[in-house]
C-alpha cells in the first residue's frame, strides 16, 4: 500500500502528479466518490425525468439538503479526530425544543434562537468533557447523550410539538436570492466557514494531527483534550443551527428522534471521503455527500418510486462508498 | 538547516543535570534515584538494556512525565514539566522513537507543528502557508541527500526521509537539547550513516545531544560521554575517550561494578 519505493526514487518529487496519472489511480476516485456519484446520479435521475434539474426542483432540493450540510460539517470535525458524534440529530431535536418552549413562554426570536443553540452546545461541551477528560470511547458517550437528549426533549415538550408561526422564521425557509434559499445560503456560509478553519488555522491543523495520530500530537505539545472538547463543542452549536433550520422548515418544534439525519450526516462524512480512523478530510467531501444524499432520494421521490425504498438505496450507496475509501491513499 | 542555538552555556559546561529521579508506575520502579550530567555542545550516550529506564527517563526530561522526586537542572533552572509544550518552550526538543510524526499531514505540517506561523485577518489568525513551505524548503534543503518534497504527506516518505524530517524539526526551533531516542534502530546502512551525519552536524551548530543507541559501535563513534542504565539506575558514566566496548557491556549487564 505504501509506496515508499517512488519517494524514494524521486530527488525532490514534483509536489502533485500529473492528472492522466490521478486518473488512473484508484485512490483519487475514492478521494472524489462523492462528487462522481452526484454527476451519475444527476445524469440518470435527469434522464428519467427531465422535471430533476428544473430550477424549482433545484432549488427546493438545495434547502432540503441544507440541515443535512450543516450536521455533516459538524460531524466531519468529530470525525477527523478520529471520532463519532451519534448524540447530533437529538442534540438538534433538543435544540429545536428548546427554541420552541422558549419562543412559546414569549422570549422572542432571537433569544429562542440563542436558548436553542445554547442547549445544543452544552450537550456537545458534556459529550467532549467526558470523552477527553473520562477517558471513555467516544460510541459510548455519544450514544448515551444520544439517549438522554432525546429524553429531555420529551420531558420538556411534555412529548407535544409547539408550533411556531413567526413571520421572520417563514421568510428564513422560504426567502432567498435566486434559486439559493437562505437555509442553503447559510450551510454554504458554515462550510466556507469550516473550510477556513480545518485547513487554515492552526485549530484545524491540531486537529487533524490529533486525528490522525495523538500520541505525535501530544508529543509535540498539542493539548489532544482540549481538541477533543473543542470538536463536540462544535458539533453541539451546529446542530443548534440545524435545529433553527428545522424549525423553520416543518413550523414547528417537535420532540422527534430525527434518527435519519444521524444515518445522513455520518453517511455524507463517509461518502465525502473523510477517513473514519481520522487524521484526512475535506469539507467539500461531506457537502457534495449531502447533495448527493438529497438528489438520490429526491430523484426516487420523482421516479414514483416508494418511500420504502429510500432507506435501501441510501444504505447500499454508503456501503458502496465506505468500500471506495478503502482505497484512499 | 538549523537555527543556532541562543549563546548560552559554553560548550564543555552542565548542560542538564538529573538528581535522583525516581518515578514508579504503580508497583514497578522504572526509575531509581538516576543522577547524570550532560555538557553542552556535545554528544551525550544513553544506554542499556530493554527496559532499563532510558526512554522513561527521556520522556521524563522531555516533559511527557513528571518525576516523582528528583530534580532535574537545565541551563542553570530547575524544571518542573507539566507537557512537552513546557520542554520545547524550554529549548528540549525530542526526536522520539517512533519520530511523533503525523503521516497524514504534509512535511512542512509537521515540521512546525505546534510552531506554525500566522498572520493575523481581522480578528483571526490564519495559517501563513506560504512562509512556512519556504522556511521548511530551507530546513530540509540542506539535509545530505534524498531531500523529500515539503509538500508531500509523510505517509509517502522512507524510513530515512522520516528520520531526516524529525531531526530537522528538533534542530529548527533554537532548541539548546536535542534528545534522539534510538534514531537509526529502524534504518538500513545507508540511511543510518546519513542521520549519524546529522547528529554530528546538530553537534558542531551548537547543539547538546543525547543518544539513546543500542549500538555500540555508533555511540564509540559520535559520543563524548556515556552513561549506563541499568533496571530503572544509573549505573555508571565513563568518557568515551576513557573507555572500551567491552566495559560498556559489562556495565549494562552487571558484570562489572560501578
Amino acid at each position: 500500500m505504501e509506496r515508499t519505493d517512488m519517494a524514494n526514487a524521486t530527488l525532490a518529487a514534483p509536489d502533485r502528479e500529473a492528472w492522466s496519472a490521478r486518473l488512473k489511480d484508484l485512490g483519487f476516485w475514492a478521494e472524489w466518490a462523492a462528487l462522481v456519484g452526484l454527476v451519475v446520479l444527476v445524469v440518470v435521475f435527469q434522464v428519467l425525468n427531465p422535471t430533476f434539474l428544473s430550477p424549482g426542483n433545484i432549488a427546493s432540493m438545495l434547502v432540503a439538503a441544507a440541515i443535512l450540510i450543516v450536521l455533516a460539517v459538524g460531524q466531519t470535525f468529530v470525525v477527523a479526530t478520529a471520532g463519532i458524534d451519534l448524540s447530533i440529530a437529538s442534540t438538534m431535536t433538543l435544540g429545536a425544543v428548546a427554541f420552541g418552549q422558549a419562543y412559546a413562554a414569549g422570549w422572542g426570536l432571537v433569544p429562542a434562537c440563542v436558548l436553542g443553540i445554547v442547549a445544543a452546545a452544552l450537550v456537545g461541551v458534556i459529550n467532549g468533557v467526558i470523552i477527553a477528560k473520562g477517558r471513555i470511547t467516544d460510541f459510548i458517550v455519544t450514544l448515551g447523550t444520544l439517549s438522554a437528549a432525546s429524553g429531555l426533549a420529551l420531558i420538556l415538550s411534555d412529548g407535544k410539538p409547539v408550533t411556531i408561526i413567526d413571520p421572520a422564521l417563514l421568510r428564513l425557509s422560504t426567502g432567498g436570492i435566486g434559486i439559493f434559499g437562505w437555509p442553503f445560503l447559510i450551510a454554504v456560509a458554515v462550510a466556507l466557514a469550516a473550510h477556513v478553519t480545518l485547513f487554515h488555522t492552526r485549530f484545524g491543523t491540531h486537529l487533524l494531527a490529533t486525528g490522525g495520530a495523538p500520541e505525535s500530537a501530544t508529543a509535540m505539545g498539542i493539548s489532544t483534550a482540549r481538541i477533543k472538547i473543542a470538536v463536540y463543542t462544535i458539533s453541539g452549536v451546529l446542530a443548534g443551527l440545524g435545529a433553527i433550520l428545522l424549525v423553520a422548515r416543518i413550523g414547528a418544534a417537535e420532540p422527534a428522534a430525527n434518527t435519519s439525519f444521524l444515518l445522513n450526516s455520518v453517511a455524507a462524512v463517509v461518502l465525502g471521503g473523510v477517513s473514519l480512523f481520522g487524521g484526512r478530510g475535506t469539507i467539500i467531501g461531506p457537502f457534495i455527500g449531502a447533495l448527493l444524499l438529497v438528489a438520490l432520494v429526491n430523484g426516487l421521490t420523482l421516479l414514483g418510486v416508494s418511500q420504502f425504498y429510500q432507506p435501501l438505496a441510501v444504505g447500499i450507496v454508503v456501503v458502496l462508498a465506505a468500500l471506495l475509501t478503502r482505497f484512499q491513499r | 538547516m538549523t537555527v543556532q542555538p541562543e549563546p548560552g552555556p559554553v560548550a564543555g559546561d552542565t548542560l542538564l543535570r538529573c538528581e535522583n529521579v525516581s518515578l514508579s508506575f504503580g508497583n514497578v520502579r522504572a526509575l531509581v534515584e538516576v543522577s547524570l550530567t550532560l555538557s553542552a555542545g556535545e554528544i551525550t550516550a544513553l544506554v542499556g538494556d530493554n527496559g532499563a529506564g532510558k526512554s522513561t527517563l527521556v520522556r521524563c526530561i522531555s516533559g511527557i512525565h513528571r518525576p516523582h522526586s528528583g530534580r532535574i537542572v537545565f541551563d542553570g533552572t530547575e524544571i518542573d514539566f507539566h507537557s512537552p509544550e513546557d520542554a520545547r518552550e524550554a529549548g528540549i526538543e525530542t526526536v522520539h522513537q517512533n519520530l511523533a510524526l503525523v503521516e497524514d499531514l504534509t512535511v512542512w505540517q509537521n515540521l512546525f507543528l505546534n510552531r506554525e506561523i500566522v498572520h493575523r485577518v481581522g480578528p483571526v489568525a490564519l495559517l501563513d502557508r506560504r512562509a512556512m513551505q519556504s522556511r521548511a524548503r530551507e530546513m530540509v534543503s540542506t539535509l545530505a541527500v534524498n531531500v523529500p518534497a515539503v509538500r508531500s504527506r509523510v505517509r509517502r516518505l522512507s524510513g530515512g526521509q522520516r528520520q531526516a524530517v524529525a531531526i530537522c524539526r528538533a534542530a529548527g526551533f533554537s532548541s539548546k537539547l536535542v534528545i534522539m531516542d534510538e534514531p537509526t534502530a529502524a534504518l538500513g546502512v545507508q540511511e543510518t550513516a546519513r542521520v549519524e551525519e546529522l547528529i554530528v552536524r546538530l553537534r558542531d551548530e551548537g547543539h547538546a545531544v543525547l543518544l539513546i543507541s543500542h549500538n555500540f559501535a555508533q555511540v564509540m563513534r559520535l559520543s563524548r560521554q556515556v552513561w549506563v542504565m541499568r533496571a530503572g539506575r544509573c549505573v555508571g558514566g565513563r568518557r568515551t575517550a576513557e573507555t572500551t566496548g567491552e566495559e560498556i557491556v559489562a556495565l549494562i549487564t552487571g558484570a562489572a561494578a560501578r
